[in-house]
């Protein structure tokens, strides 16, 4: 093969009467494709800022004590409503207590409340769906009861089951889960309807595939994607739930530190104070922000539609 | 007389996370007034986005047209957005496949219609709307005149079709660019399209710029072909001498894999030709020619030395170093 | 024929629900298949053609067994399958398999191809042991001339053409005797389509299948097949050995689909016959003969009665029918008397 190449023409020294085109110049200069962190941010931006903030509030959350906090239930009432400063950097609240800690704090809460409700939801809303969409007899009545739920608002209805129980953290997940099913259950159900005409599931039908088999090796693989957006939005949603329903006191017990209750404390004196409102604020939003963020680079991702473009 | 159209090492390029694919990649044509030019070739071979960039509907970035495209002196690569647009469904027009997709389902017919007249002649919403009627009689509609008050979805495949013709045709274009016009259409219905596309050529005079896959299209209604292949051009003539005498290997292999409607009264049945292999991929340079990875009759010539167009016939051109005049291809 | 055939379909309906008003009643059906009858013998190709609407994939799902059908029999080799529960229905599964049109929604994204080919071979308990298994997906993959390697792959790392080879040797995997092949080609790039259909020829030569090849490319079904059954809304309206067919169209509908067909050949002269109008709802088919609206020859009986299939008779072959009033006529007045193939497709 090599001698070959040496002694064939190349474009420089064609035989003679051979008609040579002329080589098309670069239009765009190839991007070098970059690996690691560089590389994906380049690729996904939306996935990579989201993520990173997320893991960074994540981190907060798990080393909160490590993380020059003090007791954010210490009660001081000699040193109330410190405006920010060296020593207490976001300030104190009306009791004394330091802000940043509680902050930092409350950061556990919403991520718990978040994630423990994308997780609830989408599992019980996955087996719903399914049922729904393999099952036509089960589909019209689950389907009626998810119109049902799903006319009152997710706050209204978890303000409801909560005003039934008392509060905790527990509760307020619970809570917040059956408000959010009738949205996963609707989004499962119309997936697991498009799968099941699928030529590759109708070929596996075709095959002999037993049923229980063909969903789970044909429709519950190709479920996960849109349900794993999915679920990044109720992640957000969950949080934002929490911190109202906490804000309302209908939420998290006062006594443990949520953005919801701190906010609710420092509403009395937002004229005056309002940084106490201001830093919780602040963490949700960009919690929530970053969830989104992360759900939107998934969605782009995992779409097959974007995947197959040039 | 100039060309209309005169299309000069057109490159279109597109950057992708894993390299740059060179979907069209120095290609040159011209099209004349009134005449039928066919550009044919697979999918993925760049015929079009050699369509698109001459509309320069490509989104840039991620994609960048090079070359020169001359429409009437001008060249449409240089000139403003504003200027483009007094062009595109002026000027030149163009028809895509899918009639549903390209229709506006909230407007009426008469309205898409009337828009480009509008927009471009500046007629007063009943003169849009008279001319809408005339158009729609244009392209064989029964009941012009109730059918332009209808939404598209009250009408067929082919009618939607008509009805792109119709919105093409509004400002007597002097280019009308058809991307595969009749492909997602049931054959009864490609007659019909075909045959008003042969109809309108006749009354309305504009030259046509038809991309399709479909040999058999290119036949029935192009005066001369374009054989593209991995975004070059690789043939060109008239459609006969293409059609009895195809000169680059590529060209043969497509005819020759193409089973022959009346196969089984001339009792020609046996094997189709096939071309083996895969089309290259275009994000990598190919040295030398696009086609010698699946060609019969590769060297290694082929393999490193990309060959030119050349003339083989007066009219009929190949980019292959062995289609020789005789049309046969010498060892 | 002496043999009896694998698969013989009689009077096959399937009318599909419409749904609709508050309540999400019935308030129609669309009469998708309405009464189709064929056969088709042992290593066997029948060719199903006709245009988008006419229920020709509905035959082939209905073959399948993909859903219940409304009325009439589908019986596969002496044994009636369309009345079976699903678990007796299951062994007979295997002998009837499917290649779909779109090589891209055909094979699950998230399944390796070696999974997606041992997946028949282990519902039907085909393999001995493992070991069987991968040598049976291995040979497969030589049937299909795709390299053995391949099998660690995942679909979306092949192309059009080799996906279709994937879908055609899970077709294979269940060692079926017919297989439904539904526009099994249509998608396909030329030069590729042609590697497809000479694969699809050399394996049911070798293999002795029968097939049910359900197109809309008259060329490629002239090419491939041996008989032709032509639909047009929900019945069959032609059938005949693809010679006698193509040389001489007995029904006024194939003549005009054949002469619809573009031919790759330019300045031919050829008998045009362009068909007026669009293809009629299935939701209310006309009334008699269901072609009449858009047929150059309809006349008043047309309007009113139903012809049935019955025998032509051809110069070429036995076997030919069709489902038209003009063959009751004088041949003087019938202009489907003459063998005019040959003009309809080339000069």
């Amino acid at each position: 093969m090599s001698s070959a190449t040496v002694l064939s023409p190349t474009a420089a020294t064609a035989p003679q009467g051979v008609a040579v085109a002329a080589p098309t110049p670069d239009v765009l200069l190839p991007v070098k494709a970059r690996k690691g962190f560089i590389g994906f941010l380049r690729r996904h931006p939306t996935m990579a800022i989201g993520g990173s903030l997320l893991l960074l509030m994540v981190l907060v959350a798990i080393f909160a004590p490590l993380l020059w906090t003090t007791d954010p239930t210490a009660l001081a009432p000699a040193r109330r409503t410190r405006e920010p400063s060296a020593m207490y950097w976001f300030g104190t609240d009306m009791l004394g207590r330091d802000v940043y800690s509680r902050v930092l704090y409350g950061a556990r809460v919403s991520l718990i409340v978040g994630f423990s409700v994308a997780i609830l939801a989408s599992v019980v809303g996955l087996t719903i769906g399914m049922i729904a969409g393999y099952i036509r007899l089960a589909d019209s009545i689950i389907m009626r009861v998810m119109d049902g739920l799903m006319s009152i608002p997710p706050i209204l209805l978890a303000i409801a089951l909560m005003a039934l129980t008392r509060g905790s953290v527990q509760n307020v997940i619970i809570a917040i889960t059956i408000a959010e099913i009738p949205r996963v259950s609707r989004l499962v159900r119309g997936v697991v309807l498009s799968l099941r005409e699928q030529p590759y599931v109708e070929a596996a039908v075709a095959a002999g595939t037993r049923t229980p088999m063909i969903i789970w090796r044909h429709i519950l693989p190709n479920t996960l994607a849109p349900i794993t957006v999915q679920a990044t939005y109720i992640c957000a949603a969950a949080m934002i739930t929490e911190a109202i329903l906490s804000f309302i006191g209908a939420g998290t017990p006062p006594i443990i530190p949520s953005w919801g209750n701190i906010m609710a404390e420092g509403r009395a004196l937002w004229q005056v104070k309002p940084y106490i409102v201001f830093f919780p604020a602040v963490f949700l939003s960009i919690t929530v922000l970053a969830v989104n963020l992360l759900g939107d680079g998934l969605r782009d991702a995992l779409d097959p539609r974007m995947a197959k473009r040039i | 007389m100039p060309p209309l159209l005169e299309v000069e090492n057109l490159q279109t390029h597109f950057r992708t996370p894993d390299g740059v694919n060179r979907a069209v990649d120095g290609v040159s044509f011209h099209v004349n007034a009134g005449e039928t030019l066919a550009v044919v070739g697979e999918s993925g071979c760049g015929k079009s986005v050699t369509a698109m960039s001459i509309l320069r509907l490509i989104p840039e970035p991620p994609g960048k047209i090079a070359g020169s495209i001359r429409f009437q002196g001008r060249d449409l690569l240089t000139l403003s957005d504003r200027e483009m647009r007094d062009i595109r469904g002026n000027e030149i027009s163009m028809i895509f496949q899918e009639p549903m997709t390209s229709l506006n389902p909230v407007l009426t017919v008469g309205r898409q219609i009337g828009e480009t007249l509008r927009l471009h002649q500046g007629l007063s919403a009943k003169q849009a709307e008279a001319k809408a009627v005339e158009m729609l009689t244009l392209v064989g509609i029964p009941e012009p005149a109730r059918r332009v008050r209808e939404y598209p979805h009250q009408l067929s495949g082919g009618m939607r079709q008509r009805v792109m013709i119709a919105i093409a045709l509004a400002c007597n274009p002097k280019l009308l660019i058809a991307d595969e016009p009749t492909t997602a259409l049931d054959v009864t219905i490609q007659a019909q399209i075909l045959e008003l596309m042969r109809d309108l050529k006749r009354t309305v005079g504009a030259a046509i710029v038809l991309i399709t896959h479909d040999l058999g299209v290119v036949a029935e209604v192009a005066e001369r072909v374009i054989v593209m292949y991995a975004g070059k051009k690789v043939e060109e003539a008239a459609v006969s001498p293409l059609f009895r005498n195809p000169k680059h290997p590529y060209t043969q292999g497509l005819l020759g894999s193409m089973p022959k409607l009346g196969s089984s009264l001339h009792g020609d049945e046996g094997r189709l030709a096939e071309i083996p292999g895969l089309v290259p991929s275009l994000k990598q340079k190919i040295p030398g020619c696009v086609f010698a990875s699946r060609c019969p009759h590769t060297t290694d010539l082929c393999r490193q030395v990309a060959p030119a167009l050349e003339e083989k016939e007066p009219g009929h051109v190949a980019a292959c170093h062995y289609a020789v005049k005789e049309g046969a291809i010498a060892a | 024929m002496s043999t009896p055939p694998i698969l013989e379909v009689t009077d096959l309906k399937k009318h599909f629900p419409l749904r609709g008003g508050l309540l999400g009643g019935t308030t129609g059906y669309v009469y998708a298949v309405d009464g189709v009858s064929f056969s088709i013998a042992k290593g066997e190709t029948l060719a199903l053609v006709g245009e988008s609407g006419c229920g020709k994939s509905t035959v082939g799902k209905a073959v399948l067994r993909l859903f219940d059908i409304t009325d009439g029999q589908v019986v596969l080799d002496g044994k009636r399958i369309d009345d079976l529960s699903s678990s007796a229905l299951r062994p007979m599964r295997r002998r009837v398999q499917v290649v779909f049109q779109d090589p891209f929604s055909s094979l699950n994204p998230r399944m390796r191809v070696r999974d997606i080919l041992a997946e028949p071979i282990r519902n039907f308990g085909l393999a001995k042991d493992a070991k069987d298994l991968e040598e049976r997906v291995a040979k497969l993959m030589d049937t299909v001339r795709l390299p053995r390697d391949a099998v660690n792959r995942w679909p979306h790392e092949f192309s059009g053409g080799q996906r279709q080879r994937i879908g055609i040797a899970r077709a294979l995997a269940a060692d079926p005797d017919l297989i439904v092949c539904d526009e099994a080609v249509s998608a396909l790039d030329v030069s590729v389509k042609a590697q497809i259909v000479n694969l699809l020829q050399d394996l049911q030569r070798e293999l002795g299948l029968a097939l049910l090849f359900i197109s809309h490319d008259l060329a490629i079904v002239e090419h491939m097949t041996h008989r032709v059954a032509v639909m047009y809304l929900g019945k069959i309206v032609e059938v005949a050995p693809k010679r006698s067919l193509f040389a001489a169209p007995k029904h006024p509908y194939t003549e005009a689909l054949l002469s619809a067909v573009p031919v790759p050949m330019p300045g031919m002269a050829r008998e045009r016959i362009i068909l007026k109008g669009d293809v009629p709802s299935p939701i209310r088919p006309p009334s008699g003969c269901r072609f009449h609206t858009r047929c150059p020859y309809a006349f008043d009986r047309c309007r009113s009665e139903e012809p049935k299939l019955t025998h032509v008779a051809t110069a070429l072959d036995e076997g030919h029918v069709a489902a038209c009033h003009l063959h009751d006529r004088p041949a003087a007045e019938n202009p489907l008397a003459v063998a005019k193939g040959a003009a309809l497709v080339a000069a």
